[in-house]
């Protein structure tokens, strides 16, 4: 995570992604870091070369907390494809991560 | 920020809530969070609500309003019904409105997580408007939203820590749980200060409470608080805490019944005293209190007149058939009704709202007519609470006051059900007395603290020309009112004009006998009299008759020429002749 960038994406990632993900962060802290790590991993395991991760970082733009309904950290924001999913945590936990973006049916 | 540590006592904002302030003696910590509890509908964030915006309006304190359960239209509801527009205040950069949206639903959880988002947007919002207090409504919502509790619990201790480290005075609101103060325990955080406010519902009538259940590093009242919410917010009874170092004035007040002053020992009432006024029904109380109300706003002084049993418009109307016109008070702004049914509230709540009215209009005499009214579902031992504490209120601000008790019969004459007569300055009893098949009002003062006061009872009238209080017949038939006074007083006033045309007649007879005498006197006066003249009268004949004899004598003697004896006749007769 670099500063002041807040998008990051893998190699193949582009706009036109069908997987637009926003991962709401509050500077870089180690819990932070491990979200965003946990979740470009997952993403380039399940989702390869279609997705594209915007790491906000409140602590730069706090307004955007209010503005986008955010209480826990980290968040996960599923924005496309609908329906819109949100996920707190560090993503620690694999299968769950799956079924909450609908990559895998609950078992 | 932690500043005030060193200081011993605790520093405190003002809530700006009717009540509380003093109950608190000063206010909520400064600085420091306050936990407001109670079960739903109790007006937990209603109270929140008013500290914020009256922060914000009256001290010049801008307020965080974060709210987990209402919308932004909630919230503005809520503040309408304080007359406050909440568009205005936001505009005003004086409260700042963050509604947190907590859905289970919508959120996964997926390994950890705090709750930073939330300081950051409470952070951004205390900078934003620079607030200085801040109120979490209900915070608690929290824990229905998100599952892991252990981190829930760590990040709200942290988030109450974090908010004393800014200084904001913050009020949290918490539902009640069952056995405890909060449902989720919240107290454990929050410890310097925990308001508990309940709604009861006693014999169908609400009743409001508030308590202050800890409030640590203070000393506050510690009573359950009667409290109101109307128009105007929140107002919270403090009379509880009074106690009885009320100024006692010298100074009196008229009655407005001339009489009554004189029986009270010269001038009237006490300014400040508490007056009961007891009697059976129709024996004239609001009547005596009415002429008292007019004689307060004849000196122009405001009266308020709290009547329990009579509209206002009845009372003006009963009052000018006796000459009274109260009209102009109450257009001049000087008397004030205030008209409600006993039955309307619970007692508190009448309580509240007596003591908002006084000390919105600030009178110099409040009539309360009845209180009897009050005893109707209530228990006795509340209504005697309630009296005691609005008789002190009203002491303390120095008012006189007039309560009105109808007693039901006469057997309970001098005990007044709810036992206030010991509150009670003076005590003025108006009852019938039945005698000769008619009723009359008598009228006395059964106690009057500090004041020499007749033990007389009067005869107590009501006329078209106001009321007038009478000497009663005290004589060896006893006591007499009415009819049977004016009898006695004819039958007397008979007697004494008999008693008066007997004293005429007999100095009547005198001066006839007087009369008679010197008549008579002057008769015999008069008989005396025509004797002595005809007695002189034969005297004189009597005398001339020896004259003449003595003449003719001497003439025979000369004519016969005798010289009979020289007795000198002779010569006499020569020189003579």
């Amino acid at each position: 995570m670099k500063k002041n960038t807040h998008r990051t994406s893998s190699a193949s990632a582009d706009a036109n992604a069908p997987y637009k993900l926003r991962l709401y962060v509050a500077g870089q802290t180690p819990r932070s870091m491990e979200a965003f790590s946990n979740l470009q991993k997952l993403c380039d395991e399940y989702l390869p070369g279609q997705y594209l991760i915007e790491v906000i970082d409140l602590m730069e733009n706090p307004k955007l907390a209010t503005e986008h309904q955010i209480l826990a950290l980290p968040t996960l924001v599923r924005r496309l494809p609908p329906p819109i999913k949100r996920v707190i945590g560090n993503l620690s936990n694999k299968d769950k991560f799956l079924v909450g973006m609908d990559l895998m049916q609950a078992s | 920020m932690p500043k005030n540590v060193t200081k011993k006592t605790l520093e405190k904002v003002r809530t700006g809530i009717d009540g509380l302030d003093e109950i608190t003696h000063g206010g909520f910590p400064k600085g420091r969070p306050t936990l407001i509890c109670g079960g739903p509908g109790c007006g937990k964030s209603l109270t929140g609500i008013e500290f914020l915006v009256r922060g914000a309006t009256e001290f010049g304190e801008p307020g965080v309003l974060m709210t987990f359960e209402e919308t932004r239209d909630d919230i503005k509801k809520n503040i309408a019904s304080l007359g406050f527009d909440l568009d205005q205040l936001i505009r005003d950069r004086k409260i700042v409105v963050d509604y947190v949206k907590v859905d289970r639903q919508e959120i996964d959880e997926n390994g950890e997580y705090d709750l930073e988002g939330l300081f950051i947007r409470l952070d951004y919002a205390i900078r934003e408007i620079g607030a200085r207090r801040v109120m979490l409504d209900t915070i608690e919502s929290l824990f229905s939203g998100l599952s892991n509790e252990g981190i829930l619990r760590a990040e709200l201790r942290r988030l109450f820590g974090w908010l004393k480290e800014k200084g904001m005075s913050t009020v949290i609101t918490a539902e009640q749980g069952e056995g405890m103060l909060t449902r989720q325990g919240l107290e454990e955080y929050v410890s310097d200060c925990v308001i508990l406010l309940d709604h009861r519902i006693e014999n169908q009538v609400s009743i409001r409470r508030l308590r202050v259940v800890k409030y640590r590093g203070t000393t506050h009242g510690t009573n359950e608080y009667p409290f109101l919410i109307d128009e105007e917010g929140i107002s919270v009874l403090p009379i509880t805490s009074i106690g009885l170092d009320h100024a006692a004035s010298r100074e009196k007040v008229s009655t407005g019944v001339p009489r009554l002053d004189l029986m009270l020992g010269g001038k009237g009432l006490y300014r400040g005293s508490s007056v009961l006024i007891t009697g059976t029904a129709g024996t004239g109380k609001s009547t005596l209190s009415a002429a008292i109300a007019n004689a307060c706003c004849e000196r122009g002084e405001r009266c308020l007149y709290f009547a329990f049993e009579e509209s206002r418009n009845q009372i003006i109307r009963n009052t000018e058939s006796i000459g009274m016109n109260l009209e102009r008070h109450v257009k001049k702004g000087l008397l004030h009704f205030f008209n409600a049914r006993p039955s309307l509230h619970g007692l508190e709540m009448h309580l509240a709202i007596m003591h908002k009215r006084v000390s919105q209009l600030k009178p110099t005499m409040v009539i309360i007519d009845p209180i009897s009214n009050f005893a109707t579902g209530s228990a006795e031992r509340d209504v005697h609470q309630m009296l005691i504490r609005l008789v002190d209120f009203l002491k303390m601000s120095s008012i006189t006051s007039i309560f009105t008790n109808l007693t039901s019969t006469e057997m309970v004459r001098e005990s007044t059900d709810m036992g206030i007569s010991s509150i009670m300055d003076t005590w003025i009893l108006l009852r019938d007395i039945e005698i000769w098949g008619e009723r009359n009002r008598g009228i006395y003062v059964l106690k009057s603290r500090g004041a020499p006061h007749s033990n007389q009872i009067r005869e107590f009238t009501i006329s078209e020309n106001g009321i007038d209080i009478r000497d009663v017949y005290l004589g060896p038939e006893g006591v007499l009112t009415g009819s049977a006074r004016m009898a006695v007083e004819a039958r007397e006033k008979a007697a004494s004009l008999l008693r008066d045309q007997e004293m005429e007649r007999r100095s009547a007879k005198l001066e006839r006998k007087r009369l008679a005498m010197e008549a008579q006197i002057a008769a015999i006066r008069a008989e005396f009299e025509a004797e002595s003249i005809e007695e002189g009268r034969e005297m004189e004949i009597e005398r001339d008759r020896e004259q003449t004899l003595k003449t003719d004598r001497l003439k025979m003697g000369l004519s016969r020429w005798a010289d009979v004896n020289a007795n000198g006749g002779m010569h006499a007769i020569k020189g003579k002749s």
